[in-house]
């Protein structure tokens, strides 16, 4: 799958274009499973071409919305729409998706062309029409040895990959992808994301994949929602939800986050000023508050944006924690930094490892200062 | 743990299988008796097998013996199927724990209940006991025995196989033929050859709902014995033995093979980077 040179990532945002014709619409969608609700009065617009990720722990309601979608359960009130279409009381087996299942759901007594072309012998295809398409799979995923192999004569990654190009034989309008790479190792997890990016790009489908892991939808999505309880709680590109996260739940849930309680002091269109109980320093970001004056909020920073030292710096009332080293995790490419404020509270500081240090500078139980960009933190209020 | 086979452990076994087979291998041994006398041996003979084959009522006997087995397997096993593909998918109906108990009762009912609840329902229905009447009381209790079967098989099967053939545009009953039916195939065979079986050798429901002109083997062989143990009954018993030890073998050697396979292709995929 892999070419000798990466597609060039384009500019693709339809969702910024108001003049964008949506291609799947969950409309008011709400799902119950008797007294359970796993989706709850949800709204979505998926773009055509668009790789498009759900995100959230598991019971978030993820793979319910896209079993919807592939029409393996009916929502209990609300609509969806696939290119204009009501899919209501459309069966699986009429609708324009295809789905890779998490357990592949191999045909266990067919080898791996039988497989393959199972979806195109229910069309009723010429034979040599199918033949064609299941040679153009096999060499899609890399698998033209393997052709008459079954399932179970093949590992994991290989199964895998039948499993992909079956979802992919009959050319979907909109493939799903359901925790498509939960059962690799790691090496051949990121390997397959890339493939899986450029494949996207090639065949320019739209491709909704749910997972439950942050890094996976960083990497393959256009766009990701992030659920949980049954409801989507922001829609973004991977760099907003990780810069602008809307809520402490979003924050917390992508990467790694210090989130400190704090009140707000003063606030202005472009500017908010914070106090942390126990902090003499004063904390100013350079953003609109959504708080007023006097109101609780959380100040948020990501561990990479604050810059470690053992010297005090110039300006000690704004922006500057001092604390002691509580803890060192030394992670090769990293050193993550566990800091114990005078208030208490430990944060954690990143510190990437661009030269081969003998010995650290910095140790156990060492003063040091944090500092911050006006634009490094985040104010939130959920 | 003690693994080796001490003393003790090798004369209980040998006591419990000397008890199992004894008498069934004095049975078939005593078929080849050329005396009359099934106690006294006087030489090796095969005159009773003829003789067996020459007695018309115990041919007539075993013939519609075959023809109700067989009939039964393959009805029951439909049915048994049909139950446990329900009781499998529609886990919310109303009543489904009754329904799911139900279908294990017969298995542990005595068969002289079974027997005399299906003939008082028969004189009821004013139905006329023969043929027909042997055939329905087999098939009802063997189809709670294929139910069972095809339920423990239906509990390991992946439904998200289901679901992808549906997805690919295969509708629902031609996936149970494509996809459901040749997975679970094994245990739908088994469940024939039980129900068959079971048919078989069935003697006492059998003397309940049965009528004129449809004696079973078993009753056969039971109503002659009452009048004195003959060769003949040995020589039919020895060819009963036969059949139903040939087909536990060819059923224990094909999910054997099907293991070794499975395990075989196993190795392969993992040798394979």
């Amino acid at each position: 799958m892999a070419k000798t040179l990466g597609p060039v990532k384009r500019s693709f945002a339809p969702w910024n274009d108001p003049a964008a014709k949506p291609y799947i619409q969950y409309q008011g969608i709400t799902k119950r499973f008797g007294d359970f609700v796993a989706v709850k009065d949800l709204d979505l617009t998926i773009y055509e071409r668009e790789f498009f990720a759900l995100l959230g722990p598991s019971g978030c309601g993820k793979t319910t919305l896209m079993r919807m979608l592939a029409g393996f359960e009916e929502p209990t009130e609300g609509r969806i729409l696939l290119d204009g279409q009501d899919m209501a009381g459309i069966p699986p087996y009429r609708r324009p998706t295809n789905m890779m299942f998490q357990s592949y759901a191999l045909f266990p007594h067919m080898d791996v062309t039988e497989n393959i072309a199972f979806g195109l012998k229910q069309d009723k295809l010429p034979k040599g029409e199918i033949d064609a398409r299941v040679q153009e799979m096999l060499k899609l995923v890399k698998l033209e040895p393997f052709a008459k192999r079954k399932p179970h004569q093949m590992s994991g990654g290989q199964r895998q990959r039948v499993a992909l190009a079956r979802s992919l034989a009959k050319r979907p309008k909109v493939l799903l992808l359901d925790e498509p790479l939960g059962a690799l190792d790691k090496k051949l997890r990121e390997e397959t994301q890339f493939e899986l990016t450029d494949l996207q790009y090639e065949l320019g489908m739209t491709f909704i994949i749910v997972t439950h892991d942050q890094e996976e939808a960083m990497t393959l999505a256009d766009r990701i929602a992030v659920m949980d309880k049954g409801k989507i709680v922001q829609v973004a590109t991977p760099a907003e939800i990780y810069e602008e996260p809307n809520t402490r739940y979003v924050a917390d849930f992508i990467g790694n986050i210090n989130i400190l309680d704090a009140g707000v002091t003063a606030s202005s269109a472009d500017a908010t000023k914070l106090t942390v109980p126990g902090i003499p320093a004063a904390i100013e970001v350079s953003r609109a508050c959504p708080a007023s004056v006097g109101d609780a909020a959380f100040f948020a920073i990501r561990p990479e944006k604050m810059h470690i030292s053992l010297d005090r710096p110039v300006e000690t009332t704004v922006n500057a924690l001092q604390g002691e080293i509580w803890d060192i995790a030394y992670l090769g490419d990293v050193s993550i930094y566990h800091v114990r404020l005078d208030n208490g509270s430990v944060v954690k500081a990143t510190v990437t490892n661009a030269t081969r240090l003998v010995e650290r500078p910095i140790t156990w139980h060492d003063k040091v200062w944090l500092t911050f960009a006006r634009d490094a933190g985040l104010v939130l209020t959920a | 743990m003690n693994t080796r086979l001490t003393w003790f452990n090798a004369t209980s076994l040998t006591l419990g299988f000397l008890f199992l087979y004894v008498p069934i291998l004095l049975l078939v041994v005593f078929s080849f008796n050329e005396s009359r006398l099934v106690t006294v041996w006087a030489g090796f003979s095969t005159k009773w097998y003829v003789e067996m084959w020459n007695n018309q009522g115990l041919m007539d006997a075993a013939w519609v013996t075959i023809r109700i087995g067989l009939m039964t397997a393959t009805i029951a096993t439909v049915l048994g199927t049909l139950g446990a593909l329900a009781l499998n998918r529609f886990t919310r109906f109303p009543g489904r724990t009754l329904f799911s108990g139900m279908i294990y009762a017969p298995l542990v009912m005595p068969d002289v209940i079974t027997g005399l609840s299906l003939l008082l329902l028969f004189v009821a229905m004013n139905f006329a006991r023969g043929f027909w009447t042997v055939l329905l009381a087999h098939i009802t209790f063997s189809m709670c025995y294929v139910a069972v079967v095809v339920q423990s098989r239906l509990v390991t099967f992946d439904r998200s196989m289901e679901e992808a053939a549906q997805d690919l545009g295969c509708p629902p009953v031609r996936t149970f033929f494509k996809i459901t039916l040749p997975l679970i195939l094994p245990a739908v065979v088994a469940g024939w050859m039980l129900a068959l079986t079971l048919s078989l050798d069935d003697l006492v429901i059998s003397s309940f709902v049965s009528g004129p002109g449809a004696t079973t083997l078993p009753m056969k062989i039971y109503s002659q014995v009452r009048l004195g143990v003959t060769p003949e009954i040995n020589a039919i018993s020895t060819i009963l033995i036969g059949i139903v030890t040939a087909g536990v073998i060819v059923a224990s050697l094909m999910t054997r093979r099907a293991e070794i396979e499975r395990k075989r292709a196993e190795r392969l995929a993992a040798a394979t980077p």
